[in-house]
């Protein structure tokens, strides 16, 4: 802890002493009461009901918006600082995920599902505060700090076959963004360390302190976010208040003894858990640095409705009286810690029940006391999370190689159905489904081919597809985007995109090493800007509101992201360059040749007028040259009776002896062998 | 006797045409098995229907038609075409009505050729007489018609719904009308036919030589001789000399046309890019040779395998070869316009970057306008045989590179070479052919013993 708090100080003696103008601006600024900096963690577990359990670590930094303190920062990682400032970024994201979200049994009508299920691989968009024609410059060398700061090969998005502009249907829509995947980037530990480092109490002390490598990519998803939001942001782009957002989301299966001692009898328990059983260690104290670190349990809204809360009707009653026994001493589990407050959600909109969060605060325990919560079930429960309106797929149609298609099936998921018994009073009920889906130039869209399926009928485009933006695919310069936004009758049951394709054949020097895998094609991302995932909760003081709920609070449409497909292109075959160079130049030399050879061949005619014409002269000299020329044709002099045949008769023939020979001669090899 | 022989002649001819057409007509009632648009024998970057399509849909949504790199055909057939990609009559096959413009461009085409065979006809039988060497010469427009019609190459073409009829009628119209004299619709031909596909840019030097002497004619040094052996320097019965009158009048003309042309392209182009990008996008497409799908030609492989650094070097030495032919063969056919066209179209279709089977139509059909001449061709069997096992053994090759893998690349590759080397040996025998048929002219003059062999 002393160790922790070494920079800290250290940084404090820098202040005081050595730039006493900037300690004094600060001081001014703290004095103006404006925010400091800031630093927040928070851990939020929830069990999943395919008897998994979702971890979501959230740290937020925050620098204040002001110039006074210069390029030197209290808690505030500079790297990230110091690369909003030179590149301009106006909000940047930056995910790095392994694993598929499962939006069937994980949900996907909640903040962290939309916000935090990300696609396989890295997925980084920024939207810059430069002029148009720089944003193209800031872009490309984001991608190389990005992929210094995270030891990750994000700077592969640098070239623009890889990264596209989103025009309207990426959320932060704007001109100035920017998106691109890595699909194949596999992820790991070495990009987790440089992102721990950005924390101001690294993963030394407090929930950090969780996150154990071999527990943590064991897991079935897990998806590291960086985001970063420079908010107030004025023409200099120096004085700007920076929001970085780290969260660390993990799909973890817990197995707790109990749960291995009773799986052969009861299979719907689900299996009780503990922080040190999922994590294999504990939470001892806290980080010194942060302003608050508290650990949430949320129970969401299908299961709070299955386990028939007492009270759920006068929900707001029992949430002031936080002392209400009832919502954590349940017949159905049991906490191993008693929770410090009680959050029940604001009625929503999409669903009946309220989801309940228990917030336990960390700061209370200390390293000879640490923080371990668990949960433990004692009735099986079997509960849905909410999905999203539309449950989206994606897959190739056709075989071979040379084309296909493309089709994001769209089916309707229980929240639909009662989305449309809840609207079924206006008649003209319909649903927007915005698609976006980036391809790569070597998957040569037809966008004219663009068929539209709605119950398993084709369907005229235009009765169905309200607006569409399509940039095509230019070889090797820029990759093909597909913006679409669909309106759905509500009562829709299944609905299709399909898109024919052609493959590309790329160069050898344009395959990676191992070709025959085949290349990733990049999520589409299906959202639906009717919808909003939020959880409001019910807080009494605001003033401590923490960035976690809050976050919780935004209105950010429902998204989803389907899967990557992985197409397999044909090969050339790799060894075969000098071959193939040489014959085709053999084959262009032979067809020169002959050409030349046919057209400036001179028989009997050109000689004999030669001669007559020597002969005609009677000089010495040219009789010579003739002789000597006709030497030099390597051709008898007198051509008199039989004139040479021409040169392709003889070679005929002597190819023709020539095959007879070599076939008498492998017939000999044959027969005496 | 002899009109009667000629009425049932033309009689087969038009029961042929007629049959043809059925057959076309036939196989665009089955457009879903055959799959010959996706064919890569038919479809080239260049001549595909789908892209056509393609850009016809980006232009209709308020988008540059070579805003992708799908398109890089000239905006005039789209303006033309495109329409017919999504016209669509219930109950009928897909594409009837475009397949019906290609079927129509066929049928053009063939009657185009048949009137320029007989224009040759003619005019051979003209200049031969005037050298006493009067012999029975079939009629070979007729024959050349019926090849263009016939081959299978030309029916899989417009059936496949490729642009490559509409680009042939083209190079067609213009050698119909530098050969009938109609100065306008040969400058119109070429000016179309360039404007369609660049290689077309070199036919300009037979055309100026049908202007300027006339169709094709034994040597004028034949003449000379013949007059000379009686002694009779008769002006009239010699063939003209080069005039440049003619030459002239098609230069205005196919000024006149290009600048009409690259107007329309223009106006169609307005909103979008403007003529650069089409440049950029056709003719830069065709020399830069971006795409490397395979296709019957060679150049694809060779520049998916050849490294980087020799890139440019290799399409300049590729582009140049067909280039470096031009002079020579100037030179030695000078006398026979029409046959150095034939012998121009060959090579381009050899060499070119995206070269389809609908090209090899264009010169097989053409072929047909010089049997006469041809008749003692080396090697015509094995040509025959040769082109018969390609078009076979392509298909399969490419099925089991691509469909099936379990072949590679270098199978589909070898028969693309092999392709290539018949073309060369046509190519080169043709001409050496022509040759020693104007050396039997000559000897028969000259009264010489006539060689066997040359």
């Amino acid at each position: 802890m002393v160790l922790l708090q070494r920079p800290h100080i250290l940084l404090l003696l820098i202040d005081t002493h050595q730039f006493l103008q900037c300690w004094i601006a600060f001081g001014s600024a703290n004095e103006e009461g404006q925010q400091q900096e800031e630093f927040s963690e928070e851990l939020l577990v929830k069990p999943l009901p395919d008897h998994k359990l979702l971890a979501h670590f959230h740290f937020q930094s925050s620098a204040p918006p002001s110039t006074s303190n210069g390029c030197h920062h209290h808690l505030f990682p500079k790297a990230i600082s110091q690369l909003v400032q030179k590149f301009r970024v106006k909000e940047m994201e930056l995910s790095f995920t392994q694993g598929r979200w499962n939006y069937e049994s994980w949900g996907g009508f909640d903040p962290i599902s939309s916000s935090n299920a990300k696609p396989p691989g890295v997925e980084l968009w920024a939207v810059f505060d430069v002029p148009q024609h720089h944003i193209d410059a800031s872009w490309k060398n984001l991608t190389h700090t990005l992929s210094g700061l995270f030891c990750a090969s994000i700077n592969f998005l640098e070239s623009t076959a890889t990264y596209s502009t989103p025009e309207w249907s990426f959320p932060p829509a704007s001109g100035n963004v920017r998106y691109g995947t890595l699909p194949c980037e596999a992820v790991c530990t070495e990009n987790l360390t440089p992102w721990l480092k950005l924390l101001p109490c690294r993963d030394k002390a407090a929930i950090a302190l969780l996150l154990d490598r071999p527990s943590l990519y064991r897991g079935f998803y897990h998806s590291q976010r960086l985001h970063l939001t420079s908010t107030e942001s004025s023409s200099e782009g120096i004085d700007s208040g920076i929001i970085l957002e780290q969260t660390l989301t993990v799909v973890l299966q817990p197995n707790s003894e109990r749960a291995i001692e009773v799986h052969a009898s009861e299979k719907h328990v689900q299996p009780s858990w503990s922080l040190s059983s999922i994590f294999g260690k504990q939470v001892s104290g806290r980080c010194v640095l942060a302003k608050s670190s508290s650990v949430y349990l949320l129970l969401d809204r299908g299961l709070v409705a299955e386990l028939k809360f007492p009270n759920k009707e006068n929900g707001k009653s029992a949430a002031n009286g936080l002392t209400s026994e009832n919502f954590w001493s349940n017949p159905s589990f049991e906490l191993s810690v008693n929770p410090d407050r009680i959050f029940l959600e604001e009625s929503s909109s999409h669903s009946k029940s309220l989801s309940i969060l228990y917030m336990f605060q960390v700061e209370k325990y200390s390293e000879s006391e640490p923080f371990d919560i668990g949960l433990m079930w004692k009735v099986p429960v079997a509960w849905l999370c909410q999905q999203t309106p539309l449950h989206a797929s994606r897959f190739f149609m056709g075989s071979g190689n040379e084309r296909g298609a493309i089709a994001i099936s769209l089916k309707s998921t229980q929240f639909t159905e009662g989305f449309m018994s809840a609207n079924s009073k206006d008649g003209s009920c319909e649903l927007r489904v915005d698609v976006f889906q980036v391809v790569p130039w070597y998957v040569k869209v037809y966008f004219h081919s663009l068929r539209v399926f709605v119950d398993q009928q084709p369907r005229a485009v235009s009765d169905f597809i309200e607006k569409i933006h399509v940039s095509p695919s230019k070889d090797k310069m820029s990759p093909g985007v597909m913006e679409v936004v669909l309106k759905l009758p509500c009562r829709v049951n299944t609905a299709a995109l399909t898109i024919e394709f052609d493959k590309g054949f790329l160069r050898i020097d344009e395959y990676p090493p191992d070709a025959n895998q085949g290349f990733d094609i990049p999520s589409a991302i299906i959202s639906f800007p009717n919808f909003h995932a939020s959880m409001v909760f019910l807080e009494d003081d605001s003033l401590n509101r923490s960035p976690l709920l809050s976050k919780f609070q935004e209105k950010c449409p429902v998204m989803s992201y389907t899967e990557v497909l992985l197409v397999p292109l044909t090969t050339p075959d790799f060894s075969m360059p000098y071959n193939v160079i040489t014959i085709k130049c053999t084959v262009f030399a032979l067809y020169f040749g002959s050409l030349l050879n046919v057209l400036q061949r001179r028989v009997a005619e050109e000689e004999r007028f030669l001669k007559a014409k020597a002969a005609k002269k009677t000089g010495r000299l040219p009789l010579l040259l003739s002789k000597l020329s006709a030497k030099l044709r390597g051709r008898r002099r007198e051509p008199l009776h039989s004139p040479p045949s021409s040169s392709s008769f003889i070679n005929s023939k002597l190819v023709l002896k020539v095959i007879l020979v070599a076939g008498l001669a492998v017939g000999w090899q044959y027969f005496f062998s | 006797m002899e009109k009667v022989k000629k009425k049932i002649g033309s009689f087969s001819f038009w029961n042929w045409v007629t049959a043809s057409i059925i057959f076309r007509l036939i196989l665009i009632y089955f457009p879903k098995n055959l799959n010959l648009s996706s064919r890569p024998e038919v479809s080239t970057p260049l001549t595909s229907f789908r892209r056509l399509a393609e850009g016809y849909w980006l232009k209709q949504s308020f988008m540059s038609p070579y805003a992708g790199s799908m398109y890089h055909g000239s905006p005039l057939l789209l303006s033309l075409l495109g329409p017919l990609t999504i016209n669509r009559i219930e109950g009928q096959p897909n594409h009837l009505l475009y397949s019906l413009v290609s079927v129509i461009a066929d049928v053009v085409s063939a009657m185009l050729i048949r009137a320029t065979g007989q224009n040759l006809r003619l005019a051979y039988l003209r200049s031969l007489e005037s050298l006493d060497l009067v012999k029975q010469i079939e009629v070979s427009g007729d024959i050349a018609a019926l090849i263009y019609l016939c081959n299978p190459f030309t029916i899989v073409a417009c059936v496949g719904l490729s642009t490559s009829p509409i680009e042939n009628m083209a190079v067609i119209l213009c050698l119909y009308g530098a050969c009938s004299r109609l100065i306008p619709l040969a400058a119109f031909g070429w000016v179309i036919a360039t404007h369609l596909s660049l290689y077309s840019a070199i036919l300009i030097i037979p055309v100026i030589f049908l202007l300027g002497c006339g169709p094709d004619s034994p040597p004028r040094k034949l003449f000379l001789q013949r007059h000379q052996q009686k002694e009779v320097l008769n002006q009239s019965k010699l063939p003209p000399r080069f005039s440049w009158g003619p030459v002239i009048h098609f230069a205005f003309w196919a000024f006149l046309w290009s600048v009409y042309v690259l107007v329309l392209c223009g106006i169609s182009l307005k909103q979008f890019g403007g003529l650069w990008e089409m440049f950029k996008s056709t003719y830069g497409f065709i020399l830069t040779v971006e795409d490397l799908s395979p296709n019957i030609g060679v150049l694809w492989y060779f520049f998916a395998e050849v490294f980087e650094f020799f890139r440019n070097f290799f399409l300049i030495v590729f582009h140049v070869n067909i280039l470096f032919m031009i002079l020579p063969l100037a030179i030695r056919l000078r006398h026979r316009p029409c046959y150095l066209a034939f012998v121009y179209v060959a090579i381009c279709s050899m060499l070119k970057s995206y070269p389809s089977v609908g090209d090899s139509a264009l010169y097989l059909g053409l072929l047909g306008w010089f049997v006469n001449e041809l008749a003692d061709m080396q090697f015509s069997l094995f040509l025959f045989c040769g082109y018969v096992g390609v078009s076979l053994l392509s298909p399969v090759m490419h099925n089991l590179w691509i469909w099936r893998g379990t072949g590679n690349a270098n199978f589909y590759f070898a028969t693309a070479m092999v392709y290539a080397c018949l073309q060369i040996v046509l190519v080169v025998e043709g001409v050496s052919a022509m040759l020693n048929h104007d050396r039997k002219l000559r000897n028969l003059i000259t009264g010489k013993p006539q060689d066997a062999k040359s």
